[in-house]
């Protein structure tokens, strides 16, 4: 196996806010390889956003990463100054979000906010920049670039600007990107479109993805791996087949069973997992799936469950993957 | 932008129509004429005045003769001051007016911006509860209470500051100080609201994601947005300022258009009293066209189409 592009192990985020430490994210470890797609699901509030705004460091007050490392092409990022990270963000970590209607600057043309991104981190003249960008517009597939680069954000609509994000985060070719619910505010067939441009440049740049979202049926299409984050941990990581075919952790299976599946040619019904997400201030001593799954044991309310590795491939946080203990602590 | 322009023009026109119509009939509306006043004029003096007036023709005459004058901005004479026009008072009042209030326009912008920001970016800060502190004392103050407790301090106690007059630059710094308080404090309130909100949105974030330096982030990305809002205020406040504040023009004794028009509301010189009020609602009126058109300059989402 090859060097990982991106590793971040036992990286623990907080927010220190006036009702108490925030844990949204209280240890992951995961690493992509180049050119590889990785996906991470979890419903809203799972810590998702905050493991990507940790790597990319650009947490506001009062977050901060109190634990781990985010290694880099074998740079710690954590330890690097704002100043150094600037230079690696938009150029070799480049990041979209989720509402491209808000994302992009109403006062500045698109092709300026392009240009910007192109003559901070390369250099090129103003000029050798607008000709780059009319470029990465065509590429995004915005019809007439050479006309369009010059409107503003409200003169394109939800999709364009979308794609608009993916040119300027595409345009100092990154070696990865990190896609935060890049289609989630968009309608579905617009969403299927954008899914499609991600998946093609990232073969045809040769770039590596993560892609965020709550939907699996996102992830199903673009991504070779999986992780599955509840409660700011990672419960279950491994490749699309085994998180789709042979999900190991209660929580996967209930966010199966909550999203259509294109695959089943029959009305399913779809259902949600009952309960809410646990309070990250006090979090759960044990499992933090725990309160709304099905199986719980007393176990399961006591102590968080190693991972179990299920395959060379895949590995889960479940107690019931643990026969001795779970037979030892269960009723 | 043209056609734009024309409208805009056009209901401008209507506007000061309105504007001069009621201030006409609303002088004609109060009890007493012009010089029913304190001491009795004998009968024929008084016709002899209103025959030399015009105040004896019938209404609608008086008015559109006073709506010709008007549109060949001419405001006639002054009622109480004798040969002396309504024009000469404004032609006489208005540079004066406009040159503190161009200066205090100039603190305002020049230091309510700036510490606007300041105080956002250090939010939290003592720097800006001291700022927050201030502008609140700024806003709730009224300037008049400003400009006297400078006379007293700084002319009476300390003598260091003229009480009255403009003959030098240090005649300038009580009326600007006082003229510029209020709207300095709400200017830098409001950029400093207006920016923190401006820090929280997405398009903040996408501009820190590009790895852009936090100068860049600042003054390129947020400021111009955090700035629409304070150019909306600036408009009527423009217009207010430059056309003098009656109180602190009373109070300096500056000879601007502030203090003819409370002379000429005591003396019912009803010609100075109309001139004057179009005159400001005229002012009024072309400062929000122009703060409109720079509006739409800094947002292009704003079209000047129709
Ligand atoms: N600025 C903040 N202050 C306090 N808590 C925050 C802040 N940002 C995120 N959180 C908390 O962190 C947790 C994870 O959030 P997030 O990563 O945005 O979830 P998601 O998986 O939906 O992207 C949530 O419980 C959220 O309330
Ligand atoms: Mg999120």
């Amino acid at each position: 196996m090859n060097k990982p592009l991106l590793e971040v192990k036992n990286m623990k985020t907080s927010f220190y806010t006036h009702v108490g430490e925030v844990q949204a994210v209280r240890g992951v470890d995961f690493h992509i390889q180049p050119g590889e797609a990785l996906g991470i699901v979890g419903e809203s509030g799972s810590g998702k956003s905050v493991t990507a705004m940790s790597i990319m460091g650009l947490l506001q007050y009062p977050g901060r990463v109190k634990e781990g490392e985010v290694f880099f092409k074998d740079e710690n990022l954590l330890k690097k100054s704002q100043r150094e990270m600037m230079s690696v963000r938009g150029n070799q970590i480049a990041m979209i979000f989720q509402d491209p209607m808000t994302s992009l600057n109403p006062v500045y043309t698109v092709g300026n906010q392009i240009v910007e991104a192109i003559v901070r981190h390369q250099k090129t003249s103003k000029k050798e920049a607008r000709e780059k960008a009319v470029e990465m517009l065509r590429l995004v597939g915005i019809p007439s670039p050479e006309r369009r680069i010059d409107n503003y954000p409200h003169e394109f609509s939800g999709g364009m600007r979308q794609r608009a994000m993916i040119a300027i985060a595409l345009s100092c070719e990154p070696s990865l990107l990190i896609a935060d619910e890049p289609t989630t505010a968009l309608d579905v067939t617009i969403q299927a479109q954008i899914l499609e441009l991600i998946k093609e440049l990232r073969e045809k740049l040769d770039t590596s993805v993560i892609l965020i979202t709550h939907d699996l049926g996102v992830v199903a299409d673009v991504c070779s791996r999986v992780i599955v984050m509840y409660g700011g941990l990672i419960m279950e990581e491994g490749e699309g087949g085994d998180i789709f075919y042979r999900p190991s952790h209660p929580y996967t299976v209930g966010l199966l069973k909550s999203v259509p599946r294109m695959d089943k040619a029959e009305k399913q019904r779809l259902i949600p997992i009952p309960g809410t997400p646990p309070d990250l201030v006090k979090p759960p001593k044990g499992c933090p799936f725990a309160a709304r799954c099905p199986h719980t044991m007393k176990i399961c309310l006591e102590e968080m469950p190693a991972y179990t590795q299920i395959s060379k491939t895949h590995r889960a946080a479940c107690w019931l993957l643990d026969k001795e203990k779970s037979e030892r602590g269960g009723e | 932008m043209a056609s734009y322009l024309l409208k805009r023009i056009l209901a401008m026109v209507i506007t000061l129509w309105f504007v001069i119509t009621i201030t006409f009939f609303l002088m004609h509306a109060i009890p007493g004429g012009p010089f029913s006043s304190e001491k009795q004029l004998p009968d024929e003096v008084l016709e002899a005045l209103n025959e030399k007036y015009h105040l004896n023709d019938p209404l609608y005459k008086q008015y559109f003769d006073y709506l010709g004058g008007v549109m060949t901005f001419d405001f006639g004479p002054s009622f109480k001051r004798v040969g002396i026009s309504v024009n000469d008072l404004i032609y006489s009042g208005f540079p004066v007016s406009a040159k503190v209030g161009g200066m205090s326009i100039l603190v305002i912008i020049l230091m309510g911006i700036p510490i606007g920001i300041i105080s956002a970016l250090k939010q939290n800060s003592p720097t800006d509860y001291f700022v927050t502190i201030m502008a609140t004392i700024g806003v709730a103050v009224p300037n008049f209470v400003i400009a006297t407790v400078i006379i007293y301090i700084f002319s009476s106690r300390l003598g260091i500051l003229p009480s009255h007059g403009l003959t030098s630059w240090v005649h300038y710094l009580g009326p600007v100080v006082s003229l510029s308080g209020f709207s300095l404090a709400f200017v830098a309130r409001l950029t400093r609201s207006s920016m923190l909100e401006v820090m929280q949105q997405d398009y903040i974030r996408t501009a820190r994601a590009k790895g852009l330096d936090e100068g860049v982030v600042i003054f390129k990305h947020a400021l111009k947005n955090a700035l629409i809002p304070v150019v909306t205020y600036m408009g009527p406040m423009i217009a207010a300022i430059l056309t003098g504040s009656f109180v602190i023009e009373r109070i300096f004794a500056i000879p601007g258009m502030g203090k003819y028009f409370v002379e000429s509301v005591g003396n019912r010189d009803y010609t100075v009293i109309m001139g004057i009020t179009i005159f400001y609602a005229l002012f009024a009126i072309v400062m929000i066209l122009i703060v409109d058109i720079i509006y739409g300059l800094i947002d292009p989402r704003i079209k000047f189409s129709d």
